[in-house]
């Protein structure tokens, strides 16, 4: 079958595709995204978590088909999401390395990221948290990032880059408001 | 970008420039932290090329059987399969490969001995043609009788797993069933015992632990025009893998060229071979490139676990708390296969006795060879076992003398000078009390901690979470303490060395120093600290990391707490070799113009050679001009020896590391359901080369303690088949099962290491597990004396 949808704001369209293929494989093998992983392949790790229209959701357990005519954000595309969505507040300086998405900066400034395997699916869960809850407490970063399995930093750093990520939009927003 | 019939997404150089400035004992931001938050880091599951097929490998569904008859038939006529192997498709006259003892077969021949053994391998243009087309092998098994632990192993009738060993372990073990054995004898244990006022026994069982890296086996295969093969793989040594893999495939090494793809963790699972020779046979049997992705039931197939272990202990002590004597006996699960079973032995057996001086002990520990999954290398490495056990006897010794058990360890605890019982003396800073003090003495977390959030119960911080079990009823709250030792780098008369390769050029009007080893980078961070060291000792800011290859020599395994050490070690050494040479050229150009060429004691840094009292006598661009300066070298630590294969003495470990930990747990003691609140951790580092990354790594080995403690274990059924090969029913600790985890980092220095440094990353995980499970035992008075830990022993009468 064909599938098309957008993701990260282009239009994708992929040919042959099996129907039991998956968003993830779909993403990763055919349209040249493979930022999301493939940690666990049965959604209990959260390594493929993209956006499917806003929502979080493990890109194994979407199969490509129901993605047809809707909108994912990768990890590839966080940083032009994040600047899109923030964009009017955070023109200019407030806006940082344009390169990156604060969460994206915080985790490395934060030591978060060791082999980086969990990294792309955390990045989207928890730009997702602030989104929705700019200042979140240590309990709801917890509770938002329980789907996404870490093996190498013990949480610790991770727990310091979302703090730090959300105390930074707090700052900007400050700065600009 | 490769060209169009290239793999794409390969590894790239990694360079760092002004942004990232920081040299030894800074924390500058990971060369390759921006590629992995962006999504464009290339792992090796990430490779892909253009006319690439899928490898798909069929495994034994018994853990041990006869292999009557094999049909590829059927498979081989479905469409789009390019090949079906099996063992008599293997190529060259070695069928086997292994670490150390080469038993392992690449694919099955005539037996399976493991639940998982691959048996044969499919090629097909999509992963879910492959798959199918592998269920359409039709493999005739019979099976035949299991060897599932030491009775089954050891009867009379028993199975033999290897007839005919010719090891060199075979001629001195009691049984071909036991991979290897290592008594340690010291002192005199029957006239201690007579001096002891208390003896404490206990019998303690660990679980089998999976490593749990979170990217799957993975790997590339291209065949080359000169017959051989360029492999894109995640690995821990890459050097070890080519002295296993070009043999079966029947090439010289020099065609099997190896590429470090990006690693999604290892944690000692992928010191073993997994699907390297599948997708190298692959390849060049279809003369196309070949990717092979485990899935995550597949990996728990596709590498060896952490040996379960059965441990028998008896300790004595005085009245006055000083420990008389120490007996006790190890017995590992090695599973089906050797891998690093001898090592892990040798491992267990030295460190049997823990962080402790006790000068009478008797201690045995040997491997079984059964038909569970084969065991080998994870994060502590025999050291973890004998560390839950130990410090099971520490608590249980100073209940039995009233004393307090940080105060009774404390008063046996090693120090610099003391005594191992293999007779090695510690000759380096062993702060085992002083760790101790500083775990005791942080501040404890606020009772009743889940009352602080707007003075009702936040379940979220009580056991059982939101599944909403309690609101703090029958809820108790634990503390307790451990210690632990862990040798680091290669032991036991190992040839340990590392390889690096160091240019100096001009890049751009600026000094660049671009390093080259074959250092797996696993996500430790050992990338970072060789741009730190390449900026101290060049004095540059700018570094660029090129890709881990077999290019260059070997840097030996990322594992054993090591790479810091001697990769590190590698790269200040050559980094010197270099600085030499510049010196050098910067005497015969420049030497005439200043007399302190000749006199002074010289440096690089900024940029500049530079006199050791601050006066600048060139830039380095002007002494390197376009000629840049190159060095290699292999570089070793001290050597050791074996121990002795009936006393157990001898100087075995390079270096001791240490660590501390004290477990604040919460048990719901109705229900059986744990909250650890805090996991407190000091270590002593020798020097912390990167400050945020070894508090990194001491909080990621301490949550793996944590696992252990409370909820990973891979069950085996009474037929040694898995029964939990999913991330579904094997848990690891989400963010909401760890708890915070303040770390105080000592830095002692051991001056015969680079930097004083101390290998960092198991220590963590020994003590973390025994602490948590003190905590529990003091919340609920239970005995406890095996993990994982899980709500009905907390629970049974």
């Amino acid at each position: 079958m064909r599938v098309t949808f957008t993701v990260n704001g282009r239009r994708h369209e992929a040919d042959d595709v099996w129907e039991g293929e998956s968003l993830l494989y779909v993403l990763r093998e055919r349209m040249g995204l493979p930022g999301s992983k493939n940690a666990c392949e049965q959604g209990e790790c959260g390594s493929c978590t993209v956006r499917l229209d806003g929502e979080p959701v493990c890109a194994c357990l979407v199969a490509a088909g129901q993605a047809e005519g809707r909108e994912v954000v990768t990890v590839e595309g966080l940083a032009d999401y994040a600047r899109q969505r923030d964009g009017g507040e955070r023109d200019g300086e407030a806006a940082g390395d344009a390169a990156l998405a604060p969460v994206q900066q915080a985790f490395i400034d934060a030591g978060a990221v060791q082999c980086g395997f969990c990294t792309p699916g955390l990045l989207v869960a928890a730009d997702e948290l602030i989104e929705r809850n700019p200042q979140p407490t240590d309990a709801d970063i917890r509770e938002a990032l329980s789907g996404n399995l870490c093996r190498c930093t013990g949480y610790e750093k991770i727990m310091d880059a979302v703090r730090l990520a959300a105390a930074r939009a707090d700052q900007s927003t400050q700065e600009v408001g | 970008m490769a060209s169009p019939t290239g793999p794409t997404r390969t590894p790239a150089k990694l360079h760092q420039g002004a942004d990232a400035e920081g040299g030894v004992g800074d924390s500058p931001l990971r060369p390759d932290g921006t590629l992995k938050v962006t999504g464009e880091f290339a792992y090796s599951s990430d490779m892909w090329h253009e006319d690439m097929l899928w490898g798909c490998t069929l495994r034994s569904p018994y853990a041990h059987a006869e292999i009557v008859s094999i049909d590829t038939s059927e498979a081989l006529e479905q469409a789009g399969v390019y090949a079906v192997l099996t063992y008599d498709d293997l190529p060259a006259e070695v069928k086997k490969y292994g670490l150390e003892i080469r038993d392992t077969p690449a694919l099955a021949h005539g037996r399976v001995r493991h639940h998982g053994e691959p048996v044969a391998l499919v090629a097909a243009d999509h992963p879910e043609t492959a798959r199918r087309a592998a269920a359409r092998i039709k493999v005739e098994y019979k099976e035949l009788p299991v060897v599932h632990d030491e009775a089954s192993a050891l009867a009379e009738d028993a199975p033999l797993l290897h007839p005919g060993r010719d090891d060199h372990h075979a001629p001195h073990v009691p049984h071909p069933n036991i991979v290897h054995r290592q008594p340690i004898v010291r002192g005199d244990v029957a006239s201690a015992a007579e001096r002891a006022d208390v003896i404490v026994t206990g019998e303690y069982e660990v679980g089998m632990q999976d490593q749990a890296f979170l990217g799957p086996e993975s790997g590339l295969a291209v065949p080359a025009e000169d017959g051989g093969v360029d492999l894109y793989i995640a690995t821990q040594w890459l050097h070890s893998d080519l002295r296993q893999i070009a043999p079966v495939l029947g090439l010289p090494e020099e065609k099997v060229r190896m590429t470090l793809s990006g690693v999604g963790g290892a944690f000692g699972g992928r010191e073993d071979l997994s699907m390297q020779i599948h997708a190298c046979l692959l390849a060049l049997r279809t003369g196309k490139p070949v990717k092979i992705v485990y899935n995550r039931f597949e990996s728990f197939f596709g590498h060896v676990h952490r040996h379960p272990a059965k441990l028998w202990y008896e300790h004595g002590a005085t009245r006055d708390g000083k420990l008389t004597h120490m007996k006790c006996r190890i017995v590992l699960d090695g599973g089906a296969y050797a891998s690093a079973s001898p090592a892990v032995v040798g491992n267990a057996s030295s460190h049997a006795a823990g962080p402790y001086e006790i000068d009478n002990v008797e201690i045995e520990a040997l491997a079984l060879y059964t038909n569970n999954p084969p065991c080998g290398a994870m994060r502590g490495f025999g050291a973890v076992q004998a560390c839950f056990a130990y410090e099971a006897q520490m608590d249980k010794l100073a209940a039995e003398l009233g004393m307090d058990p940080v105060e009774f360890r404390q008063r046996n605890a090693m120090s610099q000078g003391s005594v191992m019982p293999t007779g090695q003396t510690v000759d380096a800073p062993a702060p085992v009390a002083e760790l101790l003090r500083r775990v005791k003495s942080m501040p404890l977390p606020m009772e009743k901690q889940w009352e602080n959030v707007g003075g009702r119960a936040d379940v979220r911080a009580l056991p059982g979470g939101l599944s909403n079990t309690t609101h703090g009823e029958g809820v108790v709250r634990g503390v307790g303490y451990a210690v632990g030792i862990k040798n680091v780098c290669f032991s036991e008369g190992f040839d340990d060395y590392s390889t690096a390769r160091v240019r100096l050029e001009v890049v751009g009007g600026e000094p660049v120093a671009v390093v080259h080893t074959a250092m797996a980078e696993v996500g430790q961070g050992g990338i970072t600290v060789h741009s730190q060291i390449a900026r101290t000792e060049l004095g540059v800011t700018r570094v660029t990391i090129l890709p881990a290859d077999t290019q260059v020599g070997s840097a030996g395994s990322t594992s054993a707490s090591r790479q810091t050490y001697m990769t590190g070690g590698a790269v200040k050494h050559v980094c010197e070799l270099v600085r030499e040479q510049v010196l050098r050229r910067g005497r015969e150009k420049f030497g005439t113009y200043h007399p302190a060429w000749a006199t002074a004691e010289l440096l690089l840094e900024g940029g500049k050679v530079v006199t050791d009292g601050g006066e600048v006598l060139a830039s380095l661009v002007d002494v390197l001009g376009d000629e840049p300066v190159e060095a290699e070298d292999e570089w070793r630590h001290r050597p050791t020896v074996p121990f002795d294969l009936e006393t157990g003495q001898g100087f075995g470990h390079v270096q001791y590391s240490f660590a501390a930990h004290r477990a604040v747990v919460e048990v719901d003691t109705e229900l059986g359901l744990v909250k650890v609140i805090e996991l407190a951790c000091a270590q002593d580092v020798g020097k912390a080369m990167n400050p945020q990354a070894v508090v990194g790594q001491i909080q990621g080995g301490t949550t793996q303690g944590l696992g252990l403690a409370v909820m990973e274990e891979i069950l085996v059924d009474p037929k040694a088949k898995v029964r939990n090969p999913s991330f579904t029913d094997y848990l690891i600790p989400t963010i909401l099962d760890t708890p915070t985890i303040p770390v105080d980092v000592l830095e002692l220095a051991d001056e015969h290491a680079p930097y004083g440094l101390r290998g960092a990353g198991e220590a963590p995980t020994l003590s973390s597990t025994p602490a948590v499970m003190a905590a529990i035992r003091a919340a609920t008075g239970k005995a406890l004396p095996r993990v994982p830990v899980r709500p009905e022993h907390i629970v049974e009468a």
